[in-house]
C-alpha cells in the first residue's frame, strides 16, 4: 500500500454535517482493510478533532495521512485558539456551551479521548490565531 | 438476546431497520453523554440513550454500534432516520424512561458494556 492522504474541510457550528469527514475516512479506511481497532480508533481521534472544529473553531480541516506502518492525522483551525492547552487536556475541563451540551458533547472529554487512543500526541495553539492536535496511530 | 425480543420487552416501535431484528446484541450501554461512548465502549452492544441528534447516530456509526434505544417515547426527525438507515444502524424508540428500559433488559439477562478504565 502506497501513502495514502485525505483532506476534509470542515466547517464552523455546522451540526448537523457535523461527523461527515469522520465517516468519510473510515469508510476510506475499511476500504482500505485496515484492522478494525484501528479503524475504532482512528474514528474517535477524528470524530472528537471534527467536533471541536465545529464547536470551538472558525472552521479548519482534517489531514489523514495512512502508510504500511501508521495513520497520522492532523487537525488545524484557525479561531480563538487555547490559551492553557495542559488545562484543557484535563478530563472534565470545557469552554463548551449549553447548546453543544445538548448534543451530547461539552465534557471535557474530547481531547483526552483523542490523547488516549493515540501512539503520538501533540497539541498546539495560539491564542486568536490557531488550533492544531496531531495524532498518530500505529497499523500493528 | 436479539433485537426482536428488546423490542417487545421494552415495547418499542422500530423506525428502521426491522429487517436486521435477528441480529443478537451481547451487552448494553446508556447515556446521553456521546463523550462517553466515544470514551468507554469496547464491543459491539446496544446504546440506550434520550439524545435525538446526527450526532448519536454518528457516534454510532464510529463505535461500530448497529443499535440504538430511544428512550422517553423521543423521535427523531426523518434525516436522523435516515442517516441511521445510510449506516445499517437499528433504531426504534420506547415511551419506557432510560432507568426502566436499562432495568427490564438487565432483568432479561442483558448485561451491561464492559468498559476499558483509564
Amino acid at each position: 500500500m502506497s501513502t495514502v492522504n485525505l483532506e476534509y474541510k470542515v466547517a464552523k457550528e455546522d451540526f448537523s454535517k457535523a461527523g461527515e469527514a469522520s465517516s468519510a475516512i473510515k469508510k476510506t479506511l475499511k476500504k482500505l482493510g485496515v484492522n478494525s481497532k484501528i479503524i475504532r480508533r482512528v474514528a474517535i481521534v477524528t470524530y472528537e478533532a471534527e467536533m471541536n472544529i465545529v464547536i470551538h473553531s472558525f472552521g479548519g480541516k482534517i489531514y489523514v495521512e495512512i502508510d504500511t506502518e501508521k495513520i497520522k492525522i492532523i487537525a488545524r483551525d484557525t479561531g480563538p485558539g487555547i490559551p492553557d492547552t495542559e488545562k484543557a487536556l484535563e478530563v472534565g475541563y470545557s469552554t463548551a456551551t449549553h447548546q453543544v451540551r445538548e448534543l451530547g458533547f461539552g465534557a471535557g472529554m474530547g481531547l483526552p479521548n483523542i490523547q488516549r487512543c493515540s501512539d503520538e500526541f501533540s497539541i498546539e495553539s495560539i491564542v486568536e490565531d490557531y488550533t492544531q492536535v496531531e495524532s498518530t496511530i500505529y497499523i500493528q | 438476546m436479539n433485537l426482536l425480543t428488546v423490542k417487545d420487552l421494552l415495547n418499542a416501535e422500530v423506525l428502521c431497520g426491522e429487517e436486521n431484528l435477528k441480529k443478537e446484541i451481547s451487552s448494553a450501554f446508556a447515556c446521553d453523554l456521546m463523550s462517553d461512548v466515544l470514551a468507554y465502549v469496547e464491543d459491539n452492544t446496544l446504546l440506550l440513550t434520550g439524545l435525538i441528534n446526527p450526532q448519536t447516530i454518528r457516534t454510532a456509526e464510529m463505535m461500530d454500534i448497529n443499535a440504538i434505544v430511544f428512550v422517553r417515547g423521543k423521535l427523531p426527525n426523518q434525516a436522523i432516520i435516515d442517516l441511521a438507515k445510510e449506516n445499517d444502524i437499528v433504531i426504534m424508540t420506547t415511551k419506557h424512561i432510560l432507568y426502566e428500559s436499562c432495568g427490564i433488559l438487565f432483568n432479561k439477562g442483558l448485561k451491561g458494556a464492559s468498559i476499558m478504565h483509564k
